[in-house]
């Protein structure tokens, strides 16, 4: 039972992390049509100026709003400079793309900082409350939790109550209408990429502290996860991917912790195949996906 | 919506196969396919001796790594089916052949034939595999699609780590080769005798190919992937073209992912990651996904890229501080700038930029358009 | 639907194109054969590596091969050996099987080289056994503490350099014997063959563990792992982990309330890129029980760190000095003592039989085990200890077999190095 309490809180928390990262995976699909590739590697590339900025400043507070306004930046910049540019006839396209600034923001990151894993502090204690001997959550922990519930809650809040959010749903969801009615609909389309590639840079400044350190290729294995939670949750659905997320780091939790750690890739195939069998457009798909 | 659908190929490439799907007469096709084929062989078998052993071996894996990628060009590119998971299906298709060439090692049994009897067996365990994903992949569509083949390009390489009492985990098996027939001569050249190995199974899966994509099934993957609503009001079969589809893809998959553990004589879990998966995409789009041709070029790049971005980093004389930064970063890096500008100025590979420069060419002469 | 006839034709004739002119770009003129060895000509010798320079592994590994490569230019800017210099020709591998297919192959048929030296990675390079073996190409120094680089029969060319896994796991294991008897002993091993050779060491010695755990590099969560082993109140715990699990594996643990006795493999157990990873956690290190073979990169007083310090400075821009820069230098320092006792007259096989020959003494304060019948690497290892920060060795240096041998103390005093730092003939 101990056991079983260690390994649901210890899932729970990497879940959040997920959680973020599928989130920010969610909002270009839902802004782009695209499936961001890049996010990883964008991600990382934001930590690295956060770390450099905390370490020029003895602030973790002021690398980690550097790692924010980073991540706006390079969202931006990727839509202005590339997406912006290629024919989305096929869908691939994009995706090729984001492949080779992957390979591209990886290159240039080993360039600049070197292959070495290098350490990254934390706001906050990591060493477990104990409760009756069992490690529970650390206050690190907690503040992972309350971030992704501040995230999660502004962007609800931006996309339902507020006048750019209802911009940004009408511009992806019909550009033509929306250009008609005066919406700058390529605008909309930088913000959500600036929006979801900060939101990436978040999830990656709470989990790098977690593994190996940073590294230009901190966050390949995240994006793995955090894309599977996606695809579980349902790429249309923002509190999908809040859910995907837990599921899956709550699976995997589970599975290195009563299986083995080498059993991981075998449960997420089960768990998509699973669910999309059964709901093709994941969980939270808005309608039933069409059938042909 | 592209949403429902993985993949639709620039839309020149649609009229250009309308053009030509004309009349199916399958006999001149053959004939022709035959004809090209047989060129295309009599070539590689002049360059086999023109060219140095360390030639002769890339081209061999550019060979391999053409059956893997034709084979995602007919099921991304014509039939609209996105994956993420072919290094794992040319995983299922390299085990099996070190499987069955251990096996006739282990009773002793040598001889020539012996290498085809384990690639096809090698092809049929893949096409199995490719049946079973293809069923579920024929439910799917765009990201879920990829999100499901995705895990299956992870579960492979640690299935063989789970089995390692099979799979002899990370270190992976050898893979038992006969050295070249004596009656070529004592000092044949090994590479060479790979090149005709990989380059002769290769075309073979070619012509096959080639002639399944003219076919009447050719045509209903091209229905499929344009239009489901109206494939299915002409009376196609959606979900068993996908599926079929798959199948065609996984064979040729699994019979690269083979000839790759023949030319390495060995094979692991390594050499097929995600990553393996990631590349052979990248190679049939930059090549260009409507037709097999590009296929080609994708393969060729996959080669030949990371060998000449080598060779421009060893051009440059750097102090050692330098050069341990950019030594490997560098041709990344190139790679990298090349998949985003090739895919910006050329957004239909490179096969539909040679596509668009021949109609220009042609359209300067007409005299000699027939 | 000519245009595809056309079209294959175009493409076959451009690649034919493209590789003939390729090919003649190329030393076209060369042949195998009368009398010249590969990649040895009157004033140079050509070798070449294969190693993770970029990717997820390279971490730590990448600096080895420069180290060498600065010890080579060390020697060159002497003289060189037989006044021949050394090239040293390094491609990255990515540790990937595929990549080192490729680019082991570019060295030995394109680059012609005349040896292959210290390729890094045991899934890497089993992959090019076969391929070296039938080239004849003497495959020296592997940098994997894998026992499949010890096939004398089946691979007369390949020779080892790390102690393999099972030594070491016996050496660790003797310790916990003599020095912490009746404690609870639990293992955490990567799941290959890397973990389970060291934990076969650490059983031969101590029977069955408490309780045994794997880990998988492509999953960075092992709270589920280390929950297991403070659960089971586990009081040492031996690691056959890589650094990034090392440092991993402790921090998760200090975050679980959770500090038994670690054991570390040489492999995980550097104690700068440990302290690096964790950064301000690194006080967690203190009292980590580790093992090595070569001099301590922060020992300033030994004369080969003295040394290695010295070419790191002139030949290495300086870079930062670890325990990867002296493994890299020492697998130099070997090579070239190899060279000069193969002579003069530099042949393939003089090559191997100069290892074959055994006696090397270096660095290594173990002994190499080179002979005909073993080409296993370092056969011993000394443990060292973490305390105030700073990684160092106590007790004597051991050695055994990777069997059911004895784990017995080596008394061999250790030699110092050369007074130019270059060896000389022996």
């Amino acid at each position: 039972m101990d056991r079983f309490v260690f390994l649901t809180l210890d899932g729970l928390s990497r879940g959040a992390v997920y959680a973020a990262f599928a989130l920010a995976l969610v909002l270009i699909w839902r802004a782009a049509r695209v499936v961001n590739f890049a996010q990883g590697a964008m991600a990382v590339a934001a930590a690295y100026v956060a770390y450099g900025v905390a370490a020029a400043t003895g602030s973790y507070w002021l690398g980690f709003l550097a790692a924010l306004a980073a991540g706006l930046l390079l969202g931006a910049v990727v839509d202005r400079a590339l997406m912006r540019h290629i024919d989305h006839a096929s869908p691939l396209n994009p995706v090729i793309v984001a492949l080779g600034l992957v390979l591209l923001i990886q290159a240039v990151l080993g360039m600049v900082y070197g292959s070495e894993f290098r350490p990254a502090e934390t706001p906050f204690s990591r060493g477990a409350f104990s409760v009756g001997g069992l490690a529970v959550l650390s206050p690190y922990d907690l503040f992972v939790f309350a971030t992704v519930g501040v995230v999660v809650g502004a962007l609800a809040w931006i996309f339902a109550r507020t006048a750019v959010g209802l911009r940004m749903r009408a511009a992806a969801f019909a550009p033509e209408v929306s250009r008609l009615l005066g919406v700058n609909v390529g605008g909309m389309l930088t913000l959500g990429w600036a929006l979801a590639s900060a939101v990436g840079a978040l999830a990656a400044m709470l989990v790098i502290p977690t593994e190996l350190g940073l590294h230009p290729h901190a966050m390949d294995l995240v994006f793995v996860s955090a894309f599977t939670a996606a695809v579980v949750g349902g790429l249309d659905s923002p509190p999908g991917a809040v859910v995907g997320g837990l599921v899956v780091g709550l699976l995997l939790s589970y599975v290195s912790g009563y299986a083995g750690s080498d059993l991981t890739p075998l449960a997420v195939l089960v768990l998509l195949l699973a669910v999309l069998l059964v709901r093709p457009g994941g969980l939270f798909a808005p309608v039933a996906a069409r059938r042909v | 919506m592209s949403a429902t659908r993985a993949a639709t190929p620039p839309r020149q490439h649609s009229a250009d196969e309308a053009r030509q799907a004309g009349p199916p007469h399958r006999g001149g096709t053959l004939l022709r396919h035959l004809a090209v084929v047989a060129v295309a062989g009599l070539l590689v078998f002049g360059l086999s001796y023109a060219v140095e052993p360390f030639r002769n071996f890339q081209l061999a894996t550019v060979a391999a790594y053409l059956c893997a990628t034709a084979g995602l060009t007919v099921l991304t590119g014509l039939n609209g089916q996105l994956s993420l998971g072919h290094g794992a299906l040319m995983a299922t298709g390299a085990y099996t052949v070190a499987f069955g060439q251990n096996a006739f090692a282990d009773r002793g049994f040598t001889g020539h034939w012996l290498l085809p009897i384990s690639l096809a067996a090698a092809v049929l365990t893949t096409v199995v595999v490719g049946a079973v994903v293809g069923v579920a992949a024929a439910r799917l569509r765009g990201p879920y699609l990829a999100g499901v083949t995705l895990a299956v390009a992870v579960v492979v390489p640690a299935l063989t780590v789970t089995f390692d009492g099979v799979f002899n985990g990370e270190q992976g098996l050898s893979v038992p080769v006969e050295p070249p027939p004596l009656a070529l001569g004592a000092y044949f050249p090994y590479e060479r005798w790979q090149l005709w190995i990989a380059a002769g199974a290769t075309l073979l899966a070619l012509l096959l190919l080639a002639n399944l994509v003219r076919s009447r099934y050719g045509r209903t993957f091209r229905a499929v992937r344009d239009d489901e609503v109206a494939a299915r009001l002409a009376g196609i079969h959606v979900a068993r073209t996908q599926v079929l589809a798959f199948v065609v893809s996984a064979a040729t998959a699994g019979l690269g992912g083979a000839l790759l553990a023949v030319l390495a004589q060995s094979v692991s879990p390594g050499a097929f990651s995600l990553t393996l998966s990631l590349f052979l995409l990248m190679a049939v789009v930059i090549g260009g996904l409507g037709r097999l041709a590009g296929a080609v070029w994708g393969a060729v790049l996959l080669v030949a890229l990371p060998d000449l971005s080598h060779s421009v980093t060893e051009l440059l004389t750097l102090s050692p501080a330098a050069a341990q930064r950019l030594e490997g970063n560098l041709p990344l890096a190139i790679f990298g700038v090349t998949l985003i500008v090739v895919m910006i100025a050329a957004p239909g590979g490179v096969q539909g930029l040679l596509s668009r420069l021949g109609r220009a060419l042609l359209a300067r002469r007409p005299g000699r358009r027939s | 639907m000519h245009r595809t006839a056309r079209g294959g034709l175009a493409i076959a004739s451009t690649i034919a194109l493209l590789v003939s002119a390729a090919a003649c770009s190329g030393d076209g003129g060369s042949s195998p054969g009368r009398g010249s060895v590969p990649g040895v000509t009157d004033t140079e010798i050509v070798v070449g590596t294969h190693m993770p320079l970029t990717g997820p592994a390279s971490a730590g590994y990448s600096k080895i091969a420069p180290a060498t490569k600065a010890y080579f230019d060390y020697v060159n800017a002497n003289g060189g050996v037989h006044g021949r210099k050394i090239t040293y020709k390094i491609m990255d591998d990515g540790y990937n099987p595929a990549n080192t297919q490729q680019v082991v192959r570019q060295l030995v048929l394109q680059d012609k080289v005349f040896a292959i030296l210290n390729g890094l990675g045991t899934p890497t390079h089993t992959g090019v056994l076969d391929f070296l073996k039938s080239n004849r190409v003497p495959d020296l120094f592997v940098a994997s503490g894998s026992r499949s680089w010890d096939q004398p029969d089946k691979y007369p060319g390949t020779f080892g350099f790390n102690p393999d896994y099972t030594v070491e796991g016996k050496i660790l294991a003797n310790h916990v014997k003599t020095a912490l008897p009746g404690k609870k002993v639990c293992f955490l091993g990567q799941d290959d063959d890397f973990g389970r050779d060291s934990l076969a060491g650490v059983e031969k010695v101590l029977g069955p563990v408490a309780v045994k755990q794997t880990y998988v590099t492509s999953n960075t969560n092992v709270a589920p792992q280390i929950g297991a082993f403070k659960a089971a109140a586990c009081e040492v715990v031996i690691l056959a982990t890589v650094p990034g699990f090392t440092a991993l594996s402790i921090g998760t643990a200090a975050r679980l309330g959770f500090k038994p006795q670690w054991m570390v493999s040489n492999v995980g157990a550097d104690h700068p890129t440990l302290a690096k990873q964790l950064g301000e956690a690194a006080p967690l290190l203190e009292g980590m029980i580790g093992t090595n073979y070569l001099p301590m990169q922060n020992d300033t007083a030994n004369p080969w760190i003295q040394l290695f310090t010295k070419v790191n400075k002139e030949h290495n821009g300086d870079a930062p000095f670890d325990g990867n820069t002296v493994y890299g230098m020492s697998v130099g320092y070997l090579f070239v003592q190899v060279l000069l006792a193969a002579g003069k007259d530099l042949t393939r096989e003089s090559v191997t039989e100069a290892v074959s020959k055994g006696g090397y003494q270096g660095p290594g304060l173990a002994p190499l085990r080179f002979s005909a019948t073993d080409h296993s690497g370092y056969g011993g290892q000394q443990l060292s200890r973490v305390s105030g920060g700073t990684q160092s060795y106590f007790g004597p240096v051991y050695e055994t077999d990777e069997a059911d041998g004895p784990v017995n103390e080596y008394t061999a005093t250790p030699v110092q190095p050369p007074a130019n730092g270059v060896p000389t003939g022996s």
